[in-house]
């Protein structure tokens, strides 16, 4: 291990490889935010540089020291060589892409998220050309309850950015995860398990941090035409998310 | 080599459960079908009339299976063409008419035929000549094995278009970012 490594003062100095590059990172980040820092692009869905990672949808997964690991929750080591964009694993994260997929109803020419979704940008950055699984077609209902906001749990990807954000910003618990495995869903928590009868409302940051098409404004859908939308414009890889691009 | 003495490639194209528009994109190729008309011919296709699929080297497909002659033209596709090409999110999976899914085929025909307004003597068809609807519509790699896939609803004709001129040039097909839209 090189000295630097334990000199507050040099901490800036100390750095890993990703895909060959050096990228420097400090005591307590982790390999996906040191990336990003860098400029670096590291495929992920359900990590938001603004909510404490839930290392549970795996695309961001890389191979650091040749062993497996979620780079939203691993920290770097000194000269850590870790491997990011190899066929080996995009083809892995290409599968988990479809798995998703399969598991919601995804008709995107009628999603109102369509052309600014994460997962179906992700989905084009890894050249996903068909779901390739049998499709589940479960049958989730929507909630139209509350005036100014639509659910449409077809969409759902468990990455309970909602959750967290109702829970670590808006101190409010409107979302939950429910059940296990392959069960796992997302309720609301209300008595009747509607929208409209939680505290929910649009300023909440639950309202703007869903990277698919859940959690909906009505009445806007389709202000910004299909085709005209952020990853229509540019490919995820060269878009800097939201919140680092406002913090830079 | 001369053109005049290489073989045209023989095309089949098919619609099964989609809306056509995925044909009228192909058309939107414009004046580049001047140059694909040197390069193929078309087997059965809307565009020919032809009713049956003989041995071809592409075929597209349309639509998803949302009945049994889906089925049964879709195996006659697989059957006689060397590379099958799914075209458009209905064919990839399921699309417009795959959102029925979640509802009972009973149910549907239930509501459509009898229980709306003005239905009083509504009655579900039923001539043998009809094809029977599947429980659900399936995209076609659920039923059988495909080659390729142009996503979009429609993909655009410069997408169909890369893909065929690829797939004519025998280089393996690919879009990239501007050309792969699933919307
Ligand atoms: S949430 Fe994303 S992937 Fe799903 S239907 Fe909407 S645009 Fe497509
Ligand atoms: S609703 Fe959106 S933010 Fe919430 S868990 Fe589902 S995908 Fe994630
Ligand atoms: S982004 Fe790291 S596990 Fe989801």
């Amino acid at each position: 291990m090189s000295q630097n490594s334990n000199t507050p003062h040099n901490k800036n100095q100390t750095t890993f490889t990703l895909d060959g590059k050096t990228i420097p990172f400090s005591e307590g980040q982790t390999i996906i935010q040191a990336a990003m820092a860098a400029g670096e692009y590291i495929p992920h869905l359900c990590f938001n540089p603004e909510f404490k990672p839930h290392g549970s949808c795996k695309i961001c997964t890389v191979t650091a020291n040749g062993r497996q690991t979620a780079s939203c929750t691993q920290q770097p080591q000194v000269d850590m060589m870790v491997e990011s964009d190899t066929k080996q694993i995009n083809d892995e994260r290409r599968a988990l892409l479809q798995m998703l997929f399969v598991e919601g109803n995804h008709f995107c020419p009628s999603c109102e998220k369509s052309g600014d979704c994460q997962l179906q940008a992700t989905a084009y950055e890894l050249d996903m050309m068909s779901p390739h699984f049998d499709h589940f077609s479960p049958n989730r209902p929507l909630d139209a309850s509350h005036g100014e906001y639509l659910l449409d749990f077809n969409r759902c990807i468990l990455c309970s950015l909602c959750a967290r954000a109702s829970s670590d910003v808006d101190g409010k618990n409107v979302f939950s995860l429910a059940g296990r495995g392959i069960k796992t869903h997302l309720i609301v928590n209300s008595k009747s398990g509607k929208l409209a009868d939680t505290d929910f409302t649009g300023d909440d940051k639950a309202a703007h941090v869903c990277p698919v098409g859940v959690i909906i404004k009505k009445r806007v859908g389709f202000a910004v035409p299909i085709g005209k939308r952020s990853f229509d414009e540019h490919p995820i890889s060269a878009t800097p998310h939201p919140i680092v691009k406002g913090a830079i | 080599m001369n053109m005049s003495t290489k073989p045209k490639l023989r095309i089949a194209t098919a619609t099964l459960a989609g809306c056509f528009g995925c044909h009228m994109s192909f058309l939107d190729i414009d004046e580049r079908l001047f140059d694909l008309m040197e390069l193929v011919e078309f087997d059965r296709s809307p565009l020919t009339d032809i009713k049956t699929c003989g041995p071809c080297d592409i075929g597209l497909i349309e639509g998803g299976l949302c009945n049994a002659e889906n089925v049964h033209v879709l195996r006659e596709f697989r059957a006689n063409c060397k590379i099958l090409v799914a075209v458009g999110a209905c064919a990839i999976n399921g699309g417009l008419p795959a959102q029925r899914n979640h509802l009972s085929l009973s149910m549907i025909l239930e509501e459509v035929y009898h229980a709306q307004h003005g239905l009083v003597d509504g009655f579900i068809p039923n001539d043998p000549e009809l094809p029977l609807p599947l429980d659900q519509v399936h995209p076609i790699h659920e039923v059988v094995k495909v080659d390729y896939f142009i996503p979009g609803c429609p993909p655009s004709g410069d997408a169909i278009w890369k893909v065929l001129t690829d797939l004519i040039a025998g280089r393996e097909p690919e879009l990239g970012h501007g050309l792969v839209h699933y919307d």
